[in-house]
This record gives structure tokens, sequence and C-alpha cells, in this order.
């Protein structure tokens, strides 16, 4: 059984129509990225996915069990945390503060000093940035942050939305080589992203979107051979 | 920046713009009629009033403001009489505009626009000398600018020591006069007065020093006492307040619920983010519920008649409900749009107890009279000075449960929603419940004090439920800092407190509100008391630039 599995999802903001039957799924232990242009609905199916958006149509099951219609809140107690895309960290907290405030679903204080120590580990500098506010940080300090938010949260699924954006290329490598260690850790991850050559370096398998459906779905390897990828995403001819 | 200028030349541009600017601010005061209205209460007796206090504080702020601007705040000895010059030239300025307006006002009728400018306010302002008086009018501009520029000889730390006496008397005369009525400062007893406050200032920063040395040093044992006895010295002071008579009480009363207002306001918008216009709702359904409950004039719910005590919580749940009825539809409308919803709720409520529709059951137009006062083991809060303490013992409570609050779980929630509803949302904060948590519990204190605002005035009517009372309460969160909880005590000794006691400016408290709300945002955006954080980031923001 899949962890998650997004069936025929269609979901609408007001009149318009941004995804036109999604159907996905993620294996326990995968790393499957969506990639696609602007607008094609990666984000909107990760806010959906989250319940901040709500489907009119399909399935999304996380376990087997259907987590559409539920509120966000609930589903981040199942074990799905989202690091937003923009980062978004809470400017006005220190970034101690905005990690526990990604625990905030939890209660057991052994673990949220657990995963502490775990984001301390994949990522030195917030350490060492432990009382500074989060505004103040630089944009990859942010996005490392932003992640290690959610990872705060012990999820079983990570949704990651963009984290390359903005990025200087070395942060960029930097970020992306700790996604591969979050994954080896244990943690199913999600991922959302423009930068498809990275994405596809990653990633086990990935899907590509286009305006609200899914037009390709192969394993990473091969989209990264496919000759529709390559012209389009990739920029290789 | 202040300007760079040359040793040799003095630049007279300078001080002339910054004093026809103060100059511009002396003419407003006095053609709006200000300075003559505050004229009549005296800061000491017979030798100066508050509206000369205030023109003497014109002028000297705008020489300060001139000197600083032209760089010899910070000069050494080698400028001294350019520096003096500068003061003078500023201060000349200032009675230049003023002695115009007495000059042309002599020619020309000027009443007919600015109804203020009145003989008296030229007799007022030409030292009492009227046309003649245009020259010691100039004269002593010039020379009180010098006398300024000269402060600036002595040491920082004195003149800052001066600086603070010499702010501090009219203020404190205007409290002694408003809770002494009829007792004023006398001559010798302001220089007293001058001197303890300036030496105190001097050497403040000593003393206290000095004394966190000794405590420090003292056992923990001895510590405790000390904090303890200091609580207990400002908790005194607190409750002998209303000893000093019935006026002072009222004052202080209205200050009081004020607070109560703003602590509950305080949850919703300095907490929560949540923009909220019509608090003033709550307050008004708090109020209603406890006369119609009380009230003997109230015959439709039969014969049952409550106390106070009993109908109080009945007050307090009418608001509560009220406030999650107002949060269900607007759970999903952010800043400018909750604002308006929120506003026109308000609205809406004090319309409805207008109407003709609701007037059988509250009275309408009419309101309610007759609400009982509380009564506790016999003994009858008739007063303000009894209600106050009444008043305090609810503060205290809201104020307890409000800082409990903000460092508690959900606490935190609401921070994370101010910050950033949808990551707020995205760590799993159940944004339904938190949002009209916060709504419920600012409108229990606000309906907490409505009731015994009910009570206090034993009739209440629809019009004492105007918006003003929203804007007042939101005014004096942001005046005190938002989010802070002193602040909200201070914002509304400021904004509230001092209106009542300055009762000849009632005309101009809009006014002085406008200005004193623009000068904030401008120069301390944070408020007067602000909440650590906020200190913090501002502070960091300036030292990143």
């Amino acid at each position: 059984m899949a962890l998650l599995e997004l069936n025929n999802v269609h979901t609408y903001y007001g009149a318009i129509h941004a995804l036109k039957g999604i159907t996905i799924h993620v294996e326990e232990g995968e790393i499957v990225t969506l990639i696609g242009a602007n607008g094609a609905g990666k984000s909107t199916t990760l806010n959906t996915i989250c319940g901040i958006l709500h489907p009119r149509e399909g399935t999304i099951y996380l376990d087997g069990e259907p987590i559409h219609g539920l509120p966000p809140h609930e589903i981040v107690g199942r074990g799905v945390a989202q690091a937003p895309e923009g980062r978004r960290v809470f400017g006005r907290l220190n970034v101690v503060e905005n990690l526990e405030m990604g625990a905030f679903a939890r209660k057991d204080k052994d673990g949220i000093r657990r995963d502490m120590e775990r984001v301390f580990a994949l990522f030195p500098r917030l350490k060492e940035r432990a009382k500074q506010l989060a505004g103040t940080l630089s944009g990859g300090e942010q996005q490392m942050l932003a992640i290690g938010r959610s990872l705060m949260a012990n999820p079983r699924l990570l949704l990651l939305d963009e984290p390359s954006m903005g990025l200087a290329p070395i942060l960029v490598e930097a970020i992306f080589e700790t996604i591969r260690q979050i994954n080896a850790q244990g943690t199913t991850i999600l991922l959302v992203e423009q930068n498809a050559l990275m994405a596809l370096s990653v990633a086990h398998r990935g899907y590509v979107l286009e305006t609200g459906t899914v037009v390709l779905h192969d394993t990473a390897a091969a989209l990264r051979e496919n000759e529709l990828v390559r012209k389009a995403y990739l920029g290789i001819e | 920046m202040p300007a760079i200028h040359s040793e040799t030349r003095f630049d007279w541009s300078q001080p002339v713009k910054t004093g026809l600017l103060g100059g511009v601010a002396a003419l407003l005061l006095s053609l709006i009629g200000v300075i003559e209205a505050s004229h009549a209460r005296p800061v000491i007796s017979g030798i100066i009033s508050l509206g000369q206090a205030l023109l003497l504080i014109v002028f000297v702020l705008t020489c300060v403001a001139a000197i600083r601007r032209a760089g010899y705040a910070r000069q050494e000895t080698s400028s001294r009489g350019r520096l003096l010059l500068c003061g003078g030239v500023a201060g000349l300025m200032v009675s230049v505009a003023l002695a115009a307006l007495v000059l042309i006002g002599n020619v020309v009728n000027l009443r007919a626009v600015f109804i203020k400018a009145s003989p008296e306010l030229y007799h007022l302002l030409t030292l009492g000398l009227d046309t003649g008086g245009v020259l010691a009018l100039l004269m002593s501009g010039f020379l009180l600018g010098i006398v300024v520029g000269a402060t600036y000889l002595l040491p920082a730390r004195l003149r800052r020591a001066i600086a603070m006496a010499l702010g501090a008397i009219p203020l404190l005369a205007v409290l002694y006069g408003a809770f002494f009525p009829g007792r004023r400062f006398t001559l010798p007893g302001a220089l007293a007065l001058f001197v303890v406050l300036s030496a105190g200032s001097y050497w403040g920063g000593d003393i206290r020093s000095l004394v966190k040395q000794r405590v420090a040093s003292l056992p923990p044992a001895g510590q405790r006492v000390y904090k303890i006895a200091l609580w207990a010295l400002v908790a005194l002071l607190v409750l002998l307040l209303p000893t000093t008579g019935s006026y002072p009480s009222q004052m202080l009363d209205l200050v009081g619920l004020y607070i109560l207002m703003g602590l509950g306001l305080n949850i919703v918008v300095g907490f929560a983010g949540l923009l909220d216009l019509g608090y003033v709702a709550f307050f008004a359904i708090g109020a209603y519920t406890q006369a119609v409950l009380t009230s003997p004039e109230i015959r439709w719910l039969g014969e049952v008649r409550l106390t106070f005590w009993e109908a109080l919580p009945f007050s307090v749940l009418m608001a509560t409900l009220a406030g999650v009825i107002l949060g269900i539809p607007v759970l999903r409308m952010r800043g400018d749009y909750l604002a308006i919803v929120t506003l026109g709720f308000g609205e809406i409520i004090r319309i409805v107890a207008l109407s003709d529709w609701l007037k059988p059951y509250i009275g309408g137009s009419n309101g309610i009279t007759r609400i009982p006062k509380p009564v506790i083991g016999g003994w009858e809060l008739a007063t303000p000075g009894r209600l106050y303490y009444l008043i305090i013992a609810g503060c205290l409570l809201a104020a307890v449960i409000a800082a409990r609050l903000k460092h508690s779980r959900l606490g935190r929630a609401w921070m994370a929603i101010r910050e950033d509803e949808d990551v707020a949302q995205a760590m799993g904060i159940d944004l339904v419940r938190t949002k009209l948590l916060a709504f419920a519990t600012g409108a229990a204190f606000s309906g907490l004090s409505g009731a015994i605002f009910a009570a206090m005035i034993t009739s209440i009517y629809p019009h004492s439920f105007h918006l003003l009372v929203s804007i007042n309460t939101l005014g004096l969160i942001i005046v005190g800092g938002m989010g802070s909880i002193p602040g909200v005590i201070l914002g509304s000794l400021a904004l509230v407190g001092l209106p009542e006691i300055l009762r000849e400016f009632s005309e101009y408290r809009l006014l002085i509100y406008g200005v004193a709300l623009v000068y904030m945002m401008l120069v301390r955006p944070e408020g007067l008391l602000p909440e650590a954080r906020r200190k913090l980031e501002l502070h960091e923001a300036e030292a990143a630039e």
C-alpha cells in the first residue's frame, strides 16, 4: 500500500479549475518530485494534500485512510508536514522558537528534544544562530530553518515546496544534499521544484505537471533521458 | 544628519528655517485656542500658567532642534558663540511668528476666520504689555534661545537632568491640581521640587545601580523581602489614590475600565493580530446584559431581578458568546477586511440598541436606568472611590489571565497566527479554535468592563457605546505598545486619564490623539512600554542598517 495516494483530484480556486484530475502515489521511503512550469499546479497539489485547499472531486489517502476532508491541523497530526514556498519563517521569533513552533502538534518532550538535536546536526549553521531572530537570517539559512521547522513535526511524509527558490547555486547543492540525508534517515519526501535538473538528481521517481494534469510519470533516471523533459525542463536540445 | 558647516561662517538658513517651523507650531497652538484655554490652569501659582508653559516648551524644543540639526550639540567650545547665536536665532524666529500674529491681529480682525484670535490671546502673547510688548516678545525669544544654547555648555548629564525636571514640573502640577482640587504649586515649592527632581535625575542611574548591587548582595530571602516590599509600596499607592477625592476617583475608574478593555483587545489585536474595530460591541453587550438583569425598570423577564454579582457572570458570558458569534463569519478574513467587518458589527450593535424594534426590551433611545450598584456584605460600592477597588480587582484579574495566556501554548499559537496564518496552519495549529478563543477571551474582558460600567453610571444609553470607544481602546494599545500588558496600563493613563484631567482641552482631544498617534508611529513605533521582543526586533533592524 502506498503511503500517499491521490486519485483523480480536482481542486478549484473559486471558479478557476487548478487541478484537473491528478493521480499520483508516493511509496514509503521514496523521494518523489513534481516538476513543471509556473502555474502547472505543483504548489496547489501540495496545499491540497495538507488540507489548506480541499479537492472538489477525487480522493487522497494517507496509509489507506482518507484525509481529503480533514482540516490542516489534523493532517499535520497524522504525520504530514510542509515547508512552504518562499521559506516564510516566523521573522520575529528566534531560531529555536521557530523550531519549537514546528513541533506545536506534539506533546512528547523527549522526542522534541531529540528532533531538535537532529535538525541541528543536519544544519550546524542553525545551531550557531540559535538565539537570532529568524527575520535577520540569510536566505539560505531561512530555507534551512523552514525545512528544519517542518522536520520538528517528526513527519512520515515531508512536503517541500521549491526549496531551491532564490538561493545561490552552491546553497542549492547543499540543500539538496541535506534532502537526500533526511530521506536516508527514513522520511518520505514529496518535492516540488522548478529546478528540474536538481530535483531529478535526488528523486527516485517524478511526475511532470502541465496546466493541472499529469503529462508524464516515470523513474527519475528515465525522465532525465526523456526527450520532452530534456527540451522543456532541462534546457537541453 | 547634522549639516556640515564651515568653521568660519555662521549658517543662518538652518536656525531660521527650524525657528520658523517652531513658529508655525506656536501659531497653530495659539490660533486653535490651546494656549488661551490652558492659560486658566496654573503651573506655579501666580507665576506661570500651563498655557505659558506650553509656549515655553515650543520655544525650548525649537531651539534644541535647531542646535541639534546644525550639529552644535556635539561641538566643543571652539564654536561657543555660534552655538548661542544658533539658539538665539531659532528662538527669535518663533517670536517673530507670534509677533507677526499680534501685529496683523491688531490691524485686521482675524476673528472672522480664527475665532480664537482674541485680544486676550494677544495680551498673553505680548507678556501682558499689548502692542508695546511685541519688542519684549522678540527680545525674550532671542534671550530664551541663548539660554537654551548655553545649557549645551553644561555637561550633558546635568543638562539632561535639568530638562527632565523642567519637563516634569508642568505634568506634576497638572496631576497635583487634579488629585488635590484647589491646590497648586507655589514658587518655593516648585523650586524645591525642581532641585529634588533634577538631583534625582542626575544621580538616578547611580542610585539605581547602587540599590541593585546592594540587593544582589543580599541573601535570597532578603531579596524576596525587598521585592515584596517594593510591590507592597506600589499596591499601597494604588489603593490610596481614590482617598484624594471623588473627582480623581471617577477619572481613575474610567481609566480602569479602559485598562480592562485594553487588556482584552490586546489579546485580539496584540497577541493574535486580528484587527478588531468593533470592540465596543462587547462592552455594550456586557453593559446591556447587566442592566436588563438588574434594573427594576425591566419587566419582561418577569419578577426575576438579580444583584450585581448574580448578573455579572451572565454579562461576561453573553459578551463571550457574542465574541464567538462575531468570530465565526470572520474566520476567513484578514487584515483590512476583518477591520471593516468588525467595524460594521460594532455599529450594528449600537444601532440595534437604539432601534424601536428592541425598545420594549432594552429601552431604545431612553436607555435603561436605575441599575443597582454592587453590594459586598451590606457595603454598597456607591461612590467612585469604592468602585475603584472593584475595578482594580477586575484589572488585576484580567492582567494575570492575559499574562498567563501570553506564555501558554495558546499564546504561542496566537503569536504564530499573527506572524503568518498559513504557516501557523501548516504547523498544526487549529485556526478556527485559536481565533475563536482570541475573540472570546477579548470579548469576555470587554463584557466585564461593560458590566461594571453599567453599574458605575447606573443608567446606560446607546450613545455611550460609540465607535470612538473602540478607537480609543485601540489607540491606547498602540501608544502603550502592541502586545505589552504594562503598555496597556500606561497607554490608558496617558490617553484616558490625562484628557479627563485636562478638561479644558476636551474640544482638542481628537486633535491631540491624532498628533500623539502620528508622533508615536514616526518616533517610537514600538510604543511607550513595548514587549521585549518588539524592542529587540526594531533594535536589530536598526543595527542591520
